[in-house]
């Protein structure tokens, strides 16, 4: 992906009120720890990439309830809009990103795509075969309460850690 | 139908929205709009992706009943079911039997507000919660939403701050009263019922045919929530959602936050594509793992999880019917943004309460409440649309949504209760329509030959319109607001004037261009300086004008702006066959009046021969688009007025209401040559993309110009003469008169637009608002 791509990606997440961390893959887990505000619940994360120590996965409503970070991967994330694509899964990705105050998103920068039509070329076929995914933009908001607030039923703050291969 | 009872309670209840529910809605409805200006100007290829989103719909709609079947049978494949419901009963049925008197939650959708499924539901005794904050703010309120997108943009902070205490007895420290604590309250009162919850209920913006995707765009996040936490999933919407495959989504996730509230995307676009692998999540079993044992991110996304139910219902109710009505189908492309609503000045004043039938508001409703619900709820706010057209512009698929209102408008004029009223103005109104028709509307109808009366008897026919005892019965019988000055009309008409000093005076030998003067019924017998400003105007520039009376026809404007769609036909063809021979004979048609020159470019494609239409309208000429051209063809602007010019000075007015007057002269008076003028271009002038010729001209003549930044001054042709509307029509026009009151000079486009401005200064402008063409012409003689 081009450094364009990349910086514009920060740039539109920022516009967005959310944050973006480079990480190196094997200094994931680090960085992620360093945005947790505990207890933290979260999914395994896809291509050998950890989660730091003390995050429960497998979490239960319980442990959902009482989460104040979650932790989960983007299949793809959008330049132009600084947005990242959840995927609703068999793992629960969907409920440890929506239920936090907090949501670390961990998307890898191989899969930042410029624009809208391009996230939307690259999911048809997914789509089609059934997945489910969700663009999320910044943290949940509303005004319908007379001015804008920042987490309505969704997260407050947004953490995104992009992660770079050496070679990217 | 407006009958003089009527029309006072009508007034009344405009005034009571006004003064209650108006400033909230303003505030908002003015908000959302400057967010889409701004964040449409931000999308380098915002024409393009309308025009693309529009094809996608036409191409829908065109197929609709083989996109269902693809639906379904998509839907069906992953695990859901589908179900097509004629009318509302026959959806409230189905879901009903899938809630069985259960728990529901709900994310806002108006489709479900259409068949008032939650009272349907709970004649099951099944318990409903609204979980989108506005919805359920309504919901305890026991209100109906106001706005399509922001259902309760109409209600304040502190009066949601008193509904939450009330409602749930809060006092002292736990009374929420920020919008930060009334939202945290709202959330974890909310949270509690979704984790209750049975089904959760949720709408659909779009649906993909192709794969079964359903998109749901929002910012709080409760749909996800709503679509996810319970194991079964209903979602409910019209049929005209459907689109052909998800690829197609993408024009739409960029234009729809943009065009509603000014977000260039929202914080959520849910593309499910249910039954979704996502597992409920059971709060009756806190201990137990939402998922199995050691599932990574990624693991089988591509399947249904085994305890999810989803059910698609796909609503009917009037859709199909619509699908085979040439003039309502467009109302079928819509994607309830909310950007006519927001585009228009008069539900910028009163909001969807006034604004708005049984569901939906805005300029939009009156196709939607036409088709679903019939005529009569239309009729019930149809006027409320004065054409302006500056919804037009806004609409992400283009819809023409002033055409719809005409069409459906007439459809009620023909309603109509024969025989009523009609023997007062027969005479005068030598029209096509059937009997019944709304006295006022026929009269504004038949303007032009008003207009010819006035003139021919003229004086005695200004003095008599002036008497008080005859503005009363005008008020009663024909609701013309009694505060509304009237048009007075001149005896010499600018047909007249214009042989009786012997035609044109630049020789055919010198002439850069030939050109006709279009003289439209107001400048020819009303606003005659500007129509001889304009003629001056372009001597000046060396065009031989012509302004013959057989061009004295009128455009048809005013009948289509009452909805008397055949009676505009006869007047367009009238028209065609005037300005049409005057084209072939090598002249180009000058407009003055914005609104008729509206109906030469947008509007005679409806009532004329395609041919025809195309070669009036490419034959047609703004007056300050014209002058623009000539002078960026090399003609000197040596003969027009400058504005260093001494009799271009109209700067001493003491514009007594403008508190902050010192001020901005001080500031105005630095710059240029001193003199400030104000200009604001008619509505249907900017939807035409017009505004900037004018301004371009006034500025190479050395004026300094403020634009206006209301979508509408209030007038809109013969809206602001209207009883019923006189007062809503001044409250659209205030935030241009505070805009205004410091100007040296105030300009405007259209009569009516000068009128509502004259009315707005208040006394000491009377009469200074000028046609643009005025300021820059030569000296008179």
């Amino acid at each position: 992906m081009s450094s364009d791509t990349l910086s514009a990606f920060v740039a539109g997440a920022e516009d967005h009120h959310a944050s973006v961390h480079r990480s190196a893959p094997d200094a994931v887990a680090g960085t992620v720890a360093d945005l947790i505000d505990p207890p933290a619940v979260g999914v395994r994360l896809p291509d050998e990439l950890d989660l730091p120590e003390g995050v429960a996965t497998d979490p239960t409503p319980a442990e959902l309830d009482a989460a104040n970070t979650g932790i989960s991967a983007a299949r793809l994330a959008i330049a132009d809009y600084g947005t990242v694509v959840l995927e609703s899964d068999a793992a629960g990705s969907e409920a440890v990103s929506l239920f936090p105050e907090r949501h670390v998103a961990v998307v890898r920068a191989g899969d930042v795509v410029p624009g809208m039509r391009e996230a939307m070329a690259a999911l048809g076929d997914r789509l089609r075969d059934g997945a489910s995914e969700v663009l999320a933009t910044g943290p949940s908001a509303t005004a319908d309460m007379g001015d804008l607030v920042i987490g309505a039923h969704g997260p407050r703050d947004v953490e995104i850690v992009l992660v770079e291969d050496r070679d990217e | 139908m407006s009958k003089p009872d009527s029309r006072a309670e009508t007034a009344a209840r405009i005034r009571h929205l006004l003064e209650t529910e108006g400033d909230a809605v303003a505030e908002n409805t003015r908000g959302f709009n400057r967010g889409r200006h701004e964040a449409v100007r931000e999308l380098e290829d915002y024409e393009a992706l309308k025009s693309e989103a529009r094809a996608i719909k036409e191409d829908a709609i065109e197929r609709l009943p083989e996109l269902i079947d693809d639906l379904r049978e998509a839907v069906e494949a992953n695990g859901g079911r589908v179900y097509v419901a004629d009318d509302a009963a026959d959806a409230n049925a189905y879901v009903r039997e899938v809630v069985d008197g259960g728990t529901v939650v709900k994310s806002k959708s108006m489709t479900t507000e259409e068949l008032e499924l939650n009272e349907a539901l709970e004649a099951d005794g099944a318990a409903v919660t609204e979980t989108d904050l506005g919805e359920w703010v309504l919901q305890l309120a026991d209100e109906a939403p106001s706005h399509i997108v922001g259902p309760a943009i109409h209600k304040s902070r502190e009066g949601i701050a008193d509904l939450f205490a009330e409602t749930f007895d809060l006092a002292g420290e736990d009374r929420p009263e920020t919008a930060e604590e009334l939202t945290r309250f709202a959330r974890e009162r909310l949270l509690r019922d979704i984790r209750e919850a049975d089904v959760g209920v949720t709408g659909a913006n779009f649906l993909a045919a192709d794969s079964g995707t359903m998109a749901l765009v929002t910012s709080e996040g409760n749909a996800r929530k709503t679509a996810v936490v319970p194991d079964t999933h209903v979602a409910v919407a019209g049929v005209e959602k459907v689109i052909p495959t998800v690829e197609d989504l993408a024009p739409f996730v960029e234009l729809i936050g943009r065009s509603g509230t000014g977000q260039d995307i929202t914080s959520y676009v849910s593309l499910l594509t249910p039954p979704v692998a996502s597992p409920p999540v059971d709060f009756s079993d806190l201990e137990s793992p939402i998922a199995a044992s050691g599932t990574a991110a990624g693991d089988g996304a591509t399947e249904a999880h085994p305890d999810r139910e989803f059910h698609l219902v796909l609503v009917d109710n009037g859709r199909l019917a619509m699908r085979e009505d040439d003039d309502l189908r467009e109302t079928l492309y819509c994607i309830r943004c909310g950007a006519c609503s927001n585009s228009c000045g008069n539900f910028q004043s009163v909001g969807g309460h006034a604004f708005g039938g049984e569901t939906y508001s805005g300029g939009i409703a009156t196709g939607w409440e036409a088709g679903v619900e019939g005529l009569d709820t239309a009729a019930e706010f149809n006027d409320l649309c004065t054409g302006c057209s500056r919804c037009v512009p806004a609409c992400p698929v283009k819809i023409d949504i002033p055409w719809i209102n005409t069409v459906v408008r007439d459809r009620i004029n023909r309603g109509g209760d024969p025989g009523r009223f009609d023997p007062l103005v027969e005479g005068l109104t030598p029209d096509d329509e059937t009997g019944g028709l709304d006295p006022s509307k026929r009269l504004f109808g038949n303007f032009d030959a008003l207009a010819k009366l006035g003139s021919a008897t003229a004086p005695l026919s200004n003095w008599g319109a002036s008497l008080g005892p005859v503005r009363a019965a005008m008020d009663r019988w024909l609701g013309i607001a009694p505060e509304r000055d009237l048009p007075t009309f001149e005896r010499e008409t600018l047909v007249d004037w214009f042989e009786s000093r012997g035609g044109p005076r630049v020789s055919e030998g010198m002439a850069r261009r030939e050109a006709v003067v279009y003289p439209d019924t107001y400048t020819n017998h009303v606003a005659v300086d500007r129509g001889k400003a304009a003629v001056r105007t372009l001597e000046a520039l060396g065009v031989r004008v012509h302004v013959p009376a057989s061009t004295a026809v009128a455009s048809g404007r005013a009948p289509l702006s009452q909805g008397m769609v055949e009676t505009a036909r006869g007047k367009a063809e009238r028209c065609r066959n005037a300005l049409l021979a005057e084209i072939d004979a090598g002249r180009d048609v000058v407009v003055i009046e914005p609104s008729d020159l509206a109906a030469f470019e947008r509007e005679y494609e409806r009532l004329l021969p395609e041919a025809d239409a195309t070669a009036l309208a490419d034959g047609c000429y703004e007056v300050l688009e014209y002058v623009y051209g000539l002078l960026e063809n090399g003609a000197d602007p040596a003969g027009l007025t400058a504005a260093g010019d001494s009799n271009a000075t109209g700067g001493d007015d003491d514009n007594g209401d403008c508190d902050d007057r010192d001020i901005d002269d001080d500031r105005d008076r630095d710059d240029g040559d001193g003199i400030t003028v104000a200009y604001h271009a008619h509505c249907q002038q900017r939807t035409l993309d017009l505004e900037a010729h004018t301004v371009a001209v006034l500025e190479r003549l050395g004026y300094d110009v403020t634009t206006s930044e209301t979508e509408c001054c209030g007038m809109a042709g013969s809206f602001g003469y209207k009883s019923a509307y006189y007062e809503l029509s001044m409250d659209v026009g205030e935030p241009l008169a505070e805009q205004f009151c410091d100007a040296d000079r105030v300009l405007a486009s259209g009569t009516s637009c000068c009128e509502q401005l004259d009315a707005l200064l208040g006394p000491s402008t009377e009469g200074s608002t000028e046609h643009p063409i005025e300021a820059i012409s030569p000296p008179e003689g």
